[in-house]
């Protein structure tokens, strides 16, 4: 099997004296779609945290490897600002768009780590400095037109609907240029169709860009049926992992989900 | 709401007024006199007491109780007013007042631009030909704080970062080219590229260690360190000449011509102009590149920009520290045309007022700040009558623009920008 | 020996007053997450209030014990109406509004009101005539302290037990602390917030009146500047405790009126105030929460 893309060794975070995460394992292969599920508190979110480097992890090892070379870096520590540089873009679950801004200058921040221009060529609009700025702008719409948004184009972001605005989010994080898409509940407020469509897209965007996606997500119809592997977090521990299949067998994940029972 | 309000017309607008917030009006008649007797309780003892201490004796006086009465009973009807119209308008409020719709006209117009440029530029030109020395004098410390006034927009209204010790950079300008031009005689024109880079290395300096902070913290440290520069300035006298200043700083020269008073002071004018429009230039294509951008969004959320991989600091350094060459540059010129300067020319109310020019004209907007500069500097100079209430009224307004008025007299314009598909759709149609 | 205690007391007497402004910037920040930067003001008011208030009972011939107490109660009341109507005009309608908005405003408070003092008063030192009266039992320590840092000190002393029990026991003071940590629950839960808001201003006021009239009668003099430099101070003090956090507030600020006095005494006075600057600066940068304050987590 070829090497992960993204490789968590034995990851634990600590607030204060309460253990968020516990020992947590976790890989992911090149143009695999990965879910993570898991009860609410289970710290779903504070993992995506602690990888992208929101929050550095108390203790263990992250290790991304954009090629698969086998020669990984470590970026636990890293500010998250370095980690999207090294090729993993998130999205939030409670969206975190910049609400004045228009949808396609939102996508255009995303190109912010992959483009070059500073002071000098800003104001001095040399020719790199033009050329680069339409090329921005020309991808971010493209962008925009493959997640169905064209129609938005020049609407402030804060006045768009719900759903899209977590499409949105997903054309920013695209704009990173990443190797992983992190997707932190999607489909989060989304009624069927819309999370249909979504499933499509995001089966679509791993094959057109031949990208690792690992996603939170709560929607089971749509985890088991897009996934490749499952990971399943509990109290910060992770119970299981497997293809849907395995996992939806597994007495542990049933457990966790159903709670125990009295005879316990 | 709304619709009834266009509906009933001025009719309609007069009730408004006359019983805003309020269901009736003898109800809004109550309220008001509610707020006229509370703040003649409020303004009882400052307002209409005066004690002298030494010689016990006590001055009533209370005329005033009589004014701040009236004046705060219509005063609340105007509050109550602005209020209620700021609720009914609330989805307008984004939208572009008449004047910003004029302009954005005048300027989307080939022709019309130009000829707006001209009746703008013409008369900038002429200005001290025309007008005496005295006027010209007036003009220049106005662009001199228009300049101010922009360079502190790229930190405050760009960046989203309250700097209060904005002065402090001002000062390093002027004390740079006063020491420099009293112990090694180095010229105007030298010092001026090195006072707007040693702004910036200043403004690197400070901005690193304090740039990590939240907003609110910030603020405070920024206005901490320029009173540490003040205070630094007035007490290292071996080396500042302390409260007693600098004086006979060099005027800019001009090819090695001596020029008399009047001469220089048009000189110095146009100097101004040229850095004015050097500013404005730069000020706008910063906003509107990819610097720009991210200031812009590491405004609204700075979590989300870092996870799309914007450095923080280096963004937020970058703001400071070009916000601080301007004011270095800034500097320099005001050393140079005062010819004299002490530490008290740097003290937190020029930082204040500079920060009311970019608030009060409009954060982030170029226009806006020239405009701000205009008003808050030129008016005042004007009415030299009521020149002792210009920071009363400044600090006022700054409250009543922030309640009313957020986005200041013109909001900031953004740039829409043309995309492929642009052209598609108008080939389409 | 005798200069180091009088430098104690001075900076115990310095402690006390940035304490209690300190108090007003850490329960409006506590619970509305403002720095209200016309509280200094509101200081000022309190002292001007104070002085006003005395000059007229001493004209009118009032017996002198009963001035202070008179001043101090009208020092109070004032500075509290005052504190009361800043929050209703400059911030209340900003609830909700971009962070910057409210400090904005309360900058332009701050302006407004010094120079409304300045205007219906004097830009000029006023002399603030000797309140507190001289008991003959400080007399032999008359070197080291005197009546008036004593009654500094206790006040000050009486005026946090007292604030501190206030905020444990009564049913406001329990509201204040649910407000304070999370303002919506406290609202869902019935406590009015409105009320809640307009009552830590009228108390932070309250305690900064008691300290302006205190000090202005130590020291002499005031104008209408006064609140600006001691503002930032008490601002620092209640940073260096760990804004938001009542015993840090009085903590903070004993620690640094005692730095400061010393600095003073046994450094250099020409820079007194730049060693408060300079210490606001150190703690932001190396140790933003304070010192009894909770490192926060940002929840993302």
């Amino acid at each position: 099997m070829s090497n992960p893309v993204l490789n968590v060794k034995a990851v634990d975070k600590d607030f204060g004296g309460i253990r968020a995460l516990d020992d947590v394992d976790l890989v992911v292969h090149q143009k695999e779609i990965v879910a993570l599920i898991g009860p609410n508190g289970a710290g779903k979110t504070t993992f995506f945290n602690c990888i992208t480097g929101i929050y550095a992890p108390t203790s263990g090892d992250v290790l991304v490897d954009p090629k698969a070379t086998g020669d990984p870096v470590r970026v636990n520590g890293k500010k998250p600002n370095k980690v999207t540089e090294l090729g993993m873009a998130r999205t939030f679950q409670n969206i975190r768009l910049f609400p004045s801004m228009t949808a396609l200058e939102n996508v255009m921040i995303g190109t912010h780590c992959r483009t070059k221009s500073a002071v000098f060529g800003a104001i001095t609009r040399c020719k790199a400095t033009r050329n680069e700025e339409q090329a921005v702008i020309d991808r971010s719409y493209e962008l925009l037109k493959l997640v169905g948004l064209d129609q938005y184009v020049n609407e402030t972001s804060a006045n768009m609907p719900y759903g899209k605005q977590r499409r949105l989010e997903i054309a920013r994080a695209l704009a990173t240029d990443p190797f992983l898409l992190l997707l932190d509940e999607p489909a989060a407020g989304m009624n069927p169709q819309e999370t249909h469509d979504l499933e499509k897209l995001i089966v679509d965007l791993r094959d057109r860009f031949d990208i690792a996606i690992m996603l939170i997500e709560h929607d089971m119809k749509m985890v088991m049926s897009m996934s490749d592997r499952i990971y399943v977090l509990d109290y910060g521990r992770m119970i299981a992992d497997g293809t849907p299949r395995e996992v939806a067998e597994n007495p542990a994940v049933i457990k966790a989900y159903l709670g125990e029972s009295d005879d316990d | 709401m709304n619709n009834t309000l266009n509906e009933t017309g001025h009719q309609g607008a007069l009730r408004l007024l006359l019983s805003a917030g309020c269901h009736s009006i003898p109800h809004a008649l109550r309220k008001s006199a509610m707020v006229a007797a509370w703040f003649a309780f409020l303004t009882f003892p400052i307002l209409v007491i005066k004690v002298n201490t030494i010689e016990n004796t006590v001055a009533w006086r209370w005329e005033n109780m009589l004014a701040i009465a009236v004046a705060t009973f219509f005063g609340s009807y105007v509050w109550r007013w602005l209020l209620a119209r700021k609720e009914i308008k609330r989805d307008e409020a984004k939208r572009e007042s008449v004047a910003e719709r004029l302009l954005t006209k005048v300027q989307s117009h080939p022709i019309l631009k130009l000829a707006g440029l001209a009746a703008i530029a013409i008369p900038a030109v002429l200005y001290p030909q025309v007008f005496d020395l005295y006027q010209t004098n007036i003009m220049v410390s106005c662009l001199v704080f228009i300049v101010l006034g922009l360079g502190l927009n790229i930190v405050v209204g760009l960046a989203g970062l309250l700097d209060l010790g904005y002065v402090a950079f001002y000062a390093v300008g002027a004390y740079a080219y006063a020491l420099c031009n009293l112990h090694w005689g180095i010229g105007f024109w030298t010092m001026l590229p090195l006072g707007a880079a040693l702004g910036t290395i200043m403004g690197v300096i400070l901005g690193f260690p304090v740039l990590r902070l939240r907003g609110d913290y910030l603020a405070i440290v920024t206005l901490g360190f320029g009173e540490i520069i003040r205070l630094v300035l007035e007490n290292w006298g071996d080396v500042t000449k302390g409260p007693s200043g600098i004086s006979n700083i060099a005027r800019p020269e001009f090819f090695g011509m001596k020029l008399t008073i009047a001469q220089s002071t048009m000189y110095m004018y146009y100097i101004m102009l040229g850095l004015l429009v050097l500013t404005i230039f730069c000020v706008s294509r910063l906003q509107h590149s990819r610097i720009g951008r991210a200031w812009l969004a590491l405004r609204e959320d700075e979590i989300a920009c870092q996870a799309m991989g914007i450095d923080k600091v280096k963004t937020k350094l970058l703001a400071f520290a070009l916000g601080a060459t301007w004011a270095g540059m800034a500097g320099v010129v005001f050393a140079a045309r005062t010819t004299f300067i002490n530490p008290a020319s740097f003290t937190f109310w020029e930082s204040a007022m500079i920060l009311s020019i970019v608030v009060i004209g409009g954060m982030g907007s170029i226009r806006g700040v020239i405009a701000g500069a205009i008003i808050l500097i030129l008016v005042p100079e004007y009415l030299r009558e009521f020149s002792e209430f210009r920071m009363l009224l400044f600090g006022a307004i700054m409250v009543m623009v922030m309640v009313f008025r957020p986005q200041g007299l013109i909001s900031a314009k953004r740039k829409i920008y043309t995309y492929k598909g642009t052209s598609e759709a108008g080939s389409g149609q | 020996m005798d200069y180091f205690l009088e430098l104690f007391f001075g900076g115990l007497t310095r402690g006390s007053i940035y304490a209690l402004i300190a108090l007003g910037y850490t329960m409006v920040y506590g619970i509305i997450e403002l720095i209200n930067f016309a509280h200094g003001e509101i200081y000022m008011i309190g002292a001007f209030t104070g002085l006003i208030v005395a000059g007229v009972l001493t004209a009118l011939g009032f017996p002198e014990a009963s001035i202070l107490v008179i001043a101090l109660i009208c020092a109070v009341i004032w500075s509290a109406s005052y504190g009361y109507t800043v929050e209703k005009i400059g911030y209340k309608p900003l609830r909700g509004a971009q962070r910057l908005s409210p400090l904005i405003s309360a900058i332009g408070m701050s302006i407004f009101l010094q120079n409304y003092v300045m205007l219906a008063q004097t830009p000029d030192f006023l002399p603030f005539p000797a309140l507190t009266p001289q008991f003959d039992f400080m007399k032999p320590y008359s070197a080291v302290m005197n009546s008036s840092e004593l009654v500094i000190v206790v006040a000050t002393i009486a005026v946090c037990v007292g604030l501190t029990l206030f905020i444990k026991y009564t049913k406001l003071g329990k509201a204040m602390r649910a407000t304070a940590q999370n303002r919506k629950m406290a609202m869902l839960v019935g406590v009015n917030v409105d009320m809640v808001i307009s009552a830590t201003f009228v108390i932070g006021s309250s305690l900064a009146a008691v300290g302006g009239v205190l000090i202005a009668s130590h020291i002499g003099q005031i104008n209408y500047f006064i609140g600006f430099i001691a503002g930032i101070k008490a601002f620092t003090a209640a940073v260096l405790g760990g804004i938001g956090s009542i015993p840090g507030a009085m903590l903070g600020a004993l620690v640094l009126g005692l730095t400061e006095a010393f600095a003073t005494g046994y450094v250099s006075s020409d820079y007194e105030d730049v060693f408060a600057f300079c210490l606001l600066v150190l703690i932001l940068i190396f140790r933003p929460a304070g010192i009894m304050g909770k490192e926060k987590t940002q929840k993302v």
